[in-house]
C-alpha cells in the first residue's frame, strides 16, 4: 500500500510519532497515516521488543528517525559514541529521513534531556555546520535540522533565526525541518510574526514539516509564553499557519507530535486526518 | 554579553541564582521566568525518567518521597549518555548514602533489580538451544560442556527479599514478603523478562556458568539441584549454546 522501498522519501502524507501503545492500531488501522517518526534515541538498546517492533512496522511504513540527542548546537565536539550508535541505527534501519534539531542537549559529557537554544552569530555558524558535515560524512546522507522554540533570546544573537537555517543548509546541503508550531511559539514569545518567520524561511529546503501541541503560560511581565509541551491537540491558529505554508511550500510529509499525556489511536489518527485535508487542498 | 554552554548548565542547576546575564525576554528585559522554562524542562525530563525506570522504588516511598529524592539525584548524577532508558544507573549507590532512605535498607538492592530488568529488556536477542541437546550429551561431555547464557540473564543476590518485595509491588496476588535473604535469576524467553526466585546454590551454579566455568566445576554446593536448575536455563530459552 506505501512505497517502502529503502531509498524512497518520505510522502508528503500525514506521520505520526509513534508510540509504543498505537502498535496494534498502526498495524490494524492506520489510515490516514503515511509514515512514522521515531525518536532515535529510544531505539539504541541491542535488542528485544523495541527493536522488534521497530523492524516490523519499517516492513510496513516508511519510517522517519528523529533525533534528540546528537547535540547539533555544542560550544564542544559532538559525542562520538553516540554519532557511532546513530550510524549503526541508521545503517540497518536505513530510513527514508534523519532529521534532528537546532540546539544543544549535552554539556561536558552530561546530557539534559532538554533542546537548549544558542545565540545566531558567526561563530555558531561555523559550529552548527561543521557538526552537521560531520553528522552527514559519516551517516553518508543528507540530514533535516529543525527550528527550536524559542523562549527567550540572546543579546549576543547577530543573525536572524532564518538567516542562520538559510546559511547553515547552503553551507552544509541539509535540509531543513519546518516545525510550524516552533514558529507560533517562537513568534508568540518573542513577538514576532510567524507569517514573516514563514516568508523569510528557506522553504525550498524543507523535506518534512512538524506540527505539536503547546501549553501556555504567562511570564512575570503578564506577557505571554507559549511551551512547546507536545501534550495536547493543535490549536487552530497553528492549523492556519500551516495553512499558509503549506499554500507556499506545496505539499510536504507532515508529522503530527504527540509525545506527552498521549491520546488513544482515535484521537491521533483525528488529527492526522485534519493534517490530511490541509494537504489536499494544496495538492492540486 | 555572552551566554556559553557552561553558564548556562550552571544556571539550570542552581534554582536559586538569577538567569545568565545576555539572555533577554523581547523587550531586552533579562529573561527569568523565561529561563525557568528550561529550568523545569530538564528537572522534569529527568525526574519523569527516574520515575519510569523505578516504579517498584516509587511505590515503596510514595509519590512526594520519590519526587523529592529524583530532585536531589538528578542534580548530582545528570545522565551521561542520551540514552535515557538506562537513566539512573547510580541509584543503588545514591539510595545507600541518602539519610532519608535509611530505614529502608533493602531500598538499593530493589534499585539494582529494576536496573537489571530493564537491562534485560533492552538486551541483545539471542537464539535459545534446542533443550534436547543438553539430554543428547554423555554425562561425561555435559560435565565438561560450557554454556552460553543469553544476554538478558542476570543472577542478583541480596541480604534482604528482593524477590517477594519485587512481586508484592508488581502483581496483585503475591504474598507478604517474609524478611530473609533472597537470590533471583532473570530471564526473557520472550520480550518480556521474568523474574524468579533461586536459592544460593543455583545462584552460585549460574554465576560461574556466566563466567564462562565447565558446568562439571560449578557443582560446589552439594545442596544444588543441577537438573532442575538446567531445566529452569532450558524453559526460559536462557542458554544459546554448548561448547
Amino acid at each position: 500500500m506505501f512505497d517502502v522501498s529503502r531509498d524512497a522519501p518520505l510522502p508528503p502524507l500525514p506521520g505520526v510519532g509513534y508510540k509504543p501503545q498505537h502498535y496494534a492500531d498502526i498495524i490494524k488501522n492506520p489510515d490516514p497515516v503515511g509514515w512514522l517518526e521515531i525518536h532515535a534515541e529510544n531505539y539504541m538498546g541491542d535488542g528485544g521488543r523495541p527493536i522488534a517492533q521497530l523492524r516490523h512496522l519499517a516492513e510496513r511504513f516508511p519510517i522517519s528517525v528523529h533525533g534528540v540527542g546528537l547535540s547539533i548546537g555544542s560550544e564542544g565536539d559532538l559525542d562520538p559514541d553516540h554519532l557511532a550508535r546513530l550510524k549503526h541505527l541508521v545503517d540497518w534501519l536505513n530510513p527514508a529521513s534523519f532529521s534532528e534539531h537546532l540546539a544543544w542537549s549535552t554539556h561536558d559529557s552530561h546530557f539534559l534531556n532538554d533542546l537548549l537554544p544558542l545565540p545566531y552569530t558567526e561563530t555558531t555558524l561555523a559550529q552548527v555546520a561543521s557538526h552537521i558535515t560531520q553528522v552527514q560524512d559519516t551517516l553518508g546522507r543528507q540530514m533535516l535540522l529543525e527550528n527550536p522554540s524559542s523562549y527567550l533570546a540572546f543579546a549576543e544573537s547577530t543573525l536572524s533565526e532564518t538567516e542562520f537555517l538559510r546559511e547553515i543548509a547552503a553551507r552544509t546541503g541539509c535540509g531543513l525541518l519546518l516545525d510550524v508550531n516552533n514558529v507560533f511559539v517562537s513568534a508568540t514569545n518573542l513577538k514576532t510574526s510567524p507569517q514573516a518567520y514563514i516568508d523569510a524561511f528557506p522553504l525550498e529546503a524543507v523535506g518534512e514539516l512538524h506540527l505539536g501541541g503547546h501549553d501556555e503560560d504567562e511570564d512575570e511581565t503578564g506577557a505571554p509564553l507559549l511551551i512547546d509541551s507536545h501534550g495536547k491537540a493543535i490549536v487552530d491558529p497553528v492549523w492556519s499557519l500551516l495553512d499558509y505554508t503549506l499554500e507556499r511550500s506545496g505539499p510536504k510529509p507532515l508529522l503530527i507530535e504527540w509525545d506527552n499525556d498521549v491520546p488513544d489511536w482515535a484521537t491521533l489518527a483525528k488529527e492526522a486526518t485534519r493534517a490530511a485535508t490541509a494537504l489536499t487542498k494544496v495538492a492540486a | 554579553m555572552k551566554v556559553n554552554q557552561e553558564a548556562f548548565q550552571a544556571g539550570l542547576f542552581d534554582p536559586a541564582a538569577p538567569a545568565p546575564t545576555g539572555l533577554q525576554n523581547p523587550d531586552g528585559a533579562p529573561a527569568t521566568k523565561r529561563f525557568d522554562v528550561y529550568r523545569n524542562n530538564v528537572a522534569v525530563s529527568l525526574s519523569d525518567a527516574l520515575e519510569a525506570a523505578f516504579p517498584v522504588i516509587r511505590k515503596l516511598v510514595g509519590d512526594q518521597f520519590f519526587r523529592a529524592m529524583a530532585g536531589v539525584y538528578l542534580r548530582k548524577h545528570q545522565p551521561t549518555s542520551p540514552l535515557m532508558m538506562f537513566y539512573g544507573e547510580k541509584m543503588p549507590q545514591f539510595l545507600r548514602r541518602f539519610p532519608p532512605a535509611q530505614s529502608l535498607p533493602y531500598l538499593p538492592d530493589i534499585a539494582k533489580l529494576e536496573l537489571a530488568m530493564r537491562r534485560a529488556y533492552h538486551a541483545a536477542d539471542a537464539t535459545a538451544v534446542d533443550p534436547q541437546a543438553l539430554a543428547a550429551l554423555a554425562p561425561d561431555a555435559l560435565l565438561a560442556s560450557r554454556l552460553r547464557l543469553a544476554p538478558p540473564v542476570q543472577v542478583l543476590t541480596s541480604d534482604y527479599p528482593i524477590h517477594g518485595i519485587y512481586r508484592a509491588n508488581t502483581t496483585n496476588d503475591a504474598p507478604k514478603p517474609v524478611m530473609q535473604p533472597e537470590a533471583v535469576l532473570i530471564t526473557r524467553p520472550g520480550f518480556d523478562p521474568q523474574i524468579h526466585l533461586i536459592d544460593r546454590s543455583t545462584a552460585t551454579c549460574v554465576t560461574a556458568l556466566m563466567d564462562n566455568t565447565p558446568l562439571g566445576e560449578t557443582l560446589t554446593d552439594d545442596r544444588l539441584d543441577l537438573g532442575a536448575t538446567l531445566s529452569l536455563l532450558l524453559g526460559q530459552s536462557a542458554i544459546t549454546e554448548i561448547h
